[in-house]
């Protein structure tokens, strides 16, 4: 007990709850007998939303020798990410069941990401954003081949724990630089370090490195090539919970390694972030174009969405960085709620992925239809939509600092990404209609009707999340 | 000829290139990728453990050790997500890992 006063563990008390849970509830599914999935399942709800209150009563603070650390960005990061691993589990209960892969497992697997996620969230050393990166990893390539009798799915896995190891091994490299270079592996020695010698080459070089690394965990041009493969062969369930809870972590740690330790480099990375930036939003828009499966164009459409937040992390001051955690809320519930639809698309019981297959949505599904097009078109960016709030203050932080040019890109890939999103609402709208879906699951409806009256009311509700952005993005403010 | 840092990290970058290049040019079997990477792990320690030494500081043999655990698991994790491919399509050879485009 001392030695947890001592190391100041209370901070990271909702983690420890989470990761002892997850062990519980695994011993727990070993044990029992008979079928324990759905017990597990809403024990790892429990635990989630245990570890969601932990969270918003938990104090600021640093702990285990500063190499952790709770601030308002940690915390509001935090609650949207279990938020969003909450809904992933949920949305998967019915269909990993049909698709006779429903295990205990798969719960526990997702607490134990999410608690690496949290990690990664609050991490503030370089040893502790390693261990929550690789435990937020290596329970995510598991999850990815989870259906473990299908070709596609343990392909899926194999690709993304090929590349996340190689991404994982170039941002270990940049560590390794960066702390031989800085002699210290705290983020706060490490921006005292840049700012007092100046960034010599063997610490832009760690940098680059360590950009490389982030890059490929937020499926950033030019790693991001695991990102369509994987979206399409994993079990769509799955694929929506890769898309936002891990998606948001990531980012966030971005965020935080790029404006606490190398806050004093900014020229130099912004040069890098800049790149990335840009290629990420043409791709997005470009190559989005000529796809047929749902579950690719989504991928690829996330592929342009991180090309915008990275635009707002590379302006590099406050309100860049609230640009970037709006942006990370709206597009966590758009496309879970674009998930839900997909997961929706069955017919005679087999799920369909195809585009063609939404033909004339509307006249057979009203409601579905509607949402869809709601989510689509704020993941075009049209007023008055959440999408739309989200690019302006990305676009509002880049102007700002005088990257034009970069929000001029950003504004013309935007519009060639609507061509995209505006096809599937012509398709729904427009065409004859095919064969109808068979009826949709409880929860699946609930998570699609609920981020669609997000998307669409979002006006109303703009205020309180806008301050919880501000608050979020004090966290950086210099002392 | 003393041995200084540098000598570590050039060796240390070889290695380190020489894995990245074993996955990318490998045309054979996952397995080599699997070692490439194992080796890529091993040139970061290389690092993290001559940086520790010249520094006089420990903190970069603790990050190593972990690095060592991390890598342990993170093998056979990659192991057993090749054992349900292989059952799946009773081939590892790199260039069947074909089924979706990309």
């Amino acid at each position: 007990m001392q030695f947890l006063q001592h190391a100041q563990a209370m901070v990271a008390l909702p983690e420890m709850v989470l990761a002892g849970l997850a062990m519980a509830l695994l011993m727990f599914g070993v044990f029992r007998r008979d079928d324990a999935n759905d017990a597990v399942t809403i024990g790892a709800l429990v635990a989630l939303a245990a570890a969601a209150v932990l969270v918003m009563t938990g104090s600021d603070g640093k702990g285990f020798g500063e190499a952790f650390i709770n601030d308002s960005f940690a915390r509001v990061m935090k609650l949207f990410t279990l938020f969003g691993s909450a809904v992933a589990v949920v949305l998967s209960v019915h269909f990993l069941k049909r698709e006779k892969s429903a295990r205990f497992e798969y719960p526990v697997l997702v607490l134990l990401a999410t608690t690496g996620m949290m990690m990664m969230i609050s991490a503030n050393s370089l040893i502790a954003l390693y261990m929550g990166l690789e435990l937020q990893s290596l329970a995510l390539y598991v999850v990815a081949a989870f259906n473990r009798d299908s070709a596609r799915s343990s392909e899926a896995g194999l690709k993304y724990f090929v590349l996340g190891a190689l991404s994982s091994g170039m941002l270990l490299y940049g560590a390794s630089l960066i702390y031989g270079f800085t002699g210290t592996v705290s983020f706060t020695g490490i921006a005292q370090a840049i700012a007092t010698n100046g960034a010599g080459i063997g610490v832009i070089f760690g940098i680059v490195f360590v950009i490389a690394g982030l890059a490929f965990k937020v499926s950033a041009v030019p790693f991001h090539m695991w990102t369509p493969d994987v979206y399409e062969g994993a079990p769509t369930p799955i694929t929506a919970f890769f898309a936002s809870a891990p998606k948001l972590a990531a980012m966030a740690l971005f965020t935080r390694v790029m404006m606490q330790p190398f806050a004093a480099a900014t020229a130099e990375w912004q040069q890098v972030l800049v790149f990335i930036s840009i290629a990420s939003m043409a791709l997005g828009a470009f190559a989005a174009i000529g796809q047929t499966n749902i579950k690719r164009l989504l991928a690829y459409s996330s592929i342009g969405h991180m090309g915008y937040v990275l635009l707002g992390l590379a302006a590099g001051t406050l309100e860049g960085v609230r640009g970037v955690a709006i942006y990370m809320m709206i597009y966590l519930i758009t496309t879970l709620g674009s998930f839900a639809c997909v997961i929706a698309m069955r017919r005679q019981g087999r799920q369909v992925e195809e585009i063609a297959d939404l033909a004339g949505l509307a006249r057979t599904d009203r409601g579905l239809a509607f949402v869809l097009a709601m989510l689509m078109f704020s993941l075009a960016g049209i007023p008055p939509l959440a999408g739309f709030f989200a690019k302006l203050f990305i676009f509002l932080a880049a102007v700002k600092t005088g990257l034009f040019i970069l929000a001029i890109i950003g504004v013309v890939t935007s519009v060639v990404g609507a061509y995209y999103y505006l096809r599937i609402v012509k398709l729904m709208y427009f065409d004859e209609p095919a064969e109808a879906f068979d009826p949709m699951d409880g929860e699946v409806k609930l998570v699609a009707y609920a981020a669609g009256a997000f998307t669409l009311l979002f006006v109303l509700i703009a205020n309180p999340l806008l301050n919880l952005a501000l608050t979020a993005a004090q966290a950086f403010a210099a002392p | 000829m003393t041995i200084g840092l540098s000598h570590y990290l050039t060796v240390a970058a070889i290695l380190f290139t020489i894995g990245m290049f074993g996955i990318f040019l490998n045309r054979k079997n996952v397995i080599v990728i699997l070692m490439s990477i194992e080796l890529m792990l091993l040139a970061v320690n290389v690092n993290l453990v001559a940086f520790s030494a010249f520094l006089h500081d420990l903190v970069g043999q603790v990050f190593a050790l972990l690095v060592l655990t991390v890598a342990a698991g993170e093998a056979a994790i990659g192991l057993a997500i090749l054992v349900t491919y292989f059952r799946n399509r009773g081939s590892i050879a790199v260039e069947d890992i074909n089924l979706m485009k990309g």
